[in-house]
């Protein structure tokens, strides 16, 4: 079995994190997290439910685009992915906007369903493509969605963790600081220090984040990766040579 | 009373300068060639509300100067990026943009639906949302001590437009499973539909269809539009032209390149 590809690998680790869900959501363009979903439901028999939105096959809600947020509300959905232009030390996340709101030196699409869903999704996985100072702020310029609420607002969820391509971040809700979980294979703790604009806990010897098990990565390969790359061209082509059909 | 079933300009004429307009995001069902022609006819002063997020439609009339303000929870071009004539418009602060979170929309439309003034809302307090909206007002929950709630007001659209697969000749309008579409149908106070065709008989009759089917006591007008999406993702019936979105991201980073993208796409029209 060859050794896993970078993507392969940070599958495995939301795999770890998604262990136990009843009901994993995940948004669009988000092919790391559906495959990991997706391996979680094949190794659970079917379990956990998993909602994709732009599949029709996929997407469990039928009573429109509402219907995630009030199942979300209710607390059926257990796990979400979300992620941020900048994101900050204290798990703040901002979606809208770097500068001065009114008038922005660079404006983001917006804050999604962010503002609502991190406070009642239990689990919600924080994924950032881009690990570098300009990304992972000391504070963000504009705040989404908080990563912590005093103790008398309503909140049953928030951040668990922070994958990057460079490690992986669990965050400490006490605290409201992320810590250091793992580094990833090829990469060093200066590495991570460089380019990480918050500080951050870590523990005295950093462990290395663990490859996936041959099992798991087969059974992602083997089994998964067809409706993988039917539902994400670009990333199956890229992460398992899987080539388009050509537009007829 | 005029037919509902209607040409393309005659059905958009229902969309008059400076009225509130909400739309679906990709997923939806987006009228694309209804808002070609809104362009072509020079549309001005509308109030766009995304019910939640909006794609290249929002970007074109931002782009096209037929924006007054937009609600919305995100304008972004598919996986390609922030709809550049978005960007441009804030980062030179010449849009209103009342920025919000989608199931904020959403309650504000059932408040609508509903007949109600506003809907509660969990989450949302110690986002800065809060500070750029000061229309949305947190309040103790009357039935609970210390639990701050937030309250969205109803927002009333003066139309809904949309794009669904049918209509039968009475203007009932199947919509399938996007029942985003009967919300905004039912806050609205008109609803202008195009559709892939227009199919004989009354869709009411039958319960399997009925379930799926806006009935037309809400919809002012119907319009076919084949592949009336185009170029964004129909449900399951039309992928997305990426290529064509990547094209649009290329052109409208700038000005001459977004005149000519409503040259070449919106004011000649597509061939078929």
């Amino acid at each position: 079995m060859p050794e896993a590809k970078p993507e392969e690998l940070l599958i495995d680790v939301v795999l770890r994190l998604i262990s136990g869900a009843k009901h994993i959501a995940v948004g669009a363009n988000s092919p790391i997290p559906a495959a990991a979903a997706f391996l979680a439901q094949h190794l659970g028999n079917g379990r956990p439910h998993v909602s994709l939105q732009q599949s029709a096959k996929h997407n469990l809600f039928t009573d429109g685009g509402r219907e995630l947020f009030d199942a979300a509300g209710q607390g059926r959905i257990d796990v979400f992915f979300l992620s941020g232009a900048q994101i900050d030390g204290q798990g703040n996340i901002n979606l809208v906007a770097v500068g001065d709101y009114a008038r922005p030196k660079a404006r983001f699409p917006g804050s999604f369903g962010s503002a609502y869903l991190y406070f009642v999704v239990p689990r919600v996985i924080l994924f950032r493509t881009e690990h570098s100072r300009r990304t992972l702020v000391p504070k963000v310029d504009f705040i989404s969605a908080p990563g912590a609420s005093p103790p008398h607002v309503y909140r049953r969820g928030g951040p668990i963790a922070l994958v990057t391509p460079l490690c992986h971040f669990t965050f400490d809700k006490g605290r409201s600081r992320f810590r250091l979980e793992s580094v990833h294979p090829g990469h060093t703790i200066e590495e991570v220090l460089d380019n990480t604009g918050f500080e951050f806990d870590r523990p005295a010897a950093v462990p290395v984040t663990p490859a996936p098990a041959p099992a798991t990565l087969r059974l992602l390969r083997e089994t998964l990766a067809p409706e993988l790359a039917a539902l994400y061209p670009q990333f199956g082509a890229r992460v398992f040579g899987i080539v388009p059909r050509a537009a007829e | 009373m005029a037919e509902i079933i209607r040409p393309l300009d005659a059905a958009v004429a229902v969309v008059e300068d400076g009225m509130s307009v909400v739309v679906p995001p990709d997923y939806g069902g987006v009228a694309m060639e209804a808002t070609r022609a809104l362009i072509r006819r020079g549309v001005k002063g509308l109030h766009l509300l995304t019910l939640p997020a909006s794609s290249l439609q929002a970007d074109l009339l931002i782009g096209a100067g037929a924006l007054a303000s937009i609600e919305t929870s995100a304008v972004a071009i598919g996986e390609l990026g922030t709809g550049p004539r978005f960007a441009a418009a804030a980062t030179a602060g010449t849009l209103t943009i009342k920025d919000a979170t989608c199931p904020a929309l959403h309650a504000a439309l059932q408040a609508a639906e509903k007949g109600v003034p506003f809907m509660p809302l969990r989450g949302v307090i110690g986002s800065d949302l809060l500070k750029v909206r000061p229309d949305w007002k947190v309040v103790d929950n009357p039935f609970a001590e210390n639990d701050p709630v937030l309250l969205v007001p109803a927002i009333q659209p003066d139309v809904a437009v949309f794009h669904a697969p049918f209509a039968d000749r009475h203007g009932n309008v199947w919509v399938g499973r996007r029942r985003e579409l009967f919300a905004m149908a039912h806050a609205s106070a008109k609803t202008v539909v195009t559709v892939e065709e227009i199919r004989d008989g009354n869709l009411l009759e039958d319960d399997t269809l009925a379930s799926a089917t806006l009935a037309s006591f809400y919809i002012e007008a119907v319009a076919v539009a084949r592949n009336g999406t185009w170029p964004l993702r129909f449900g399951d019936l039309a992928a997305e032209d990426t290529a064509h979105l990547q094209e649009y991201m290329r052109l409208a980073q700038t000005d001459d390149g977004f005149r000519q993208y409503l040259d070449r796409y919106v004011y000649q029209r597509r061939a078929a």
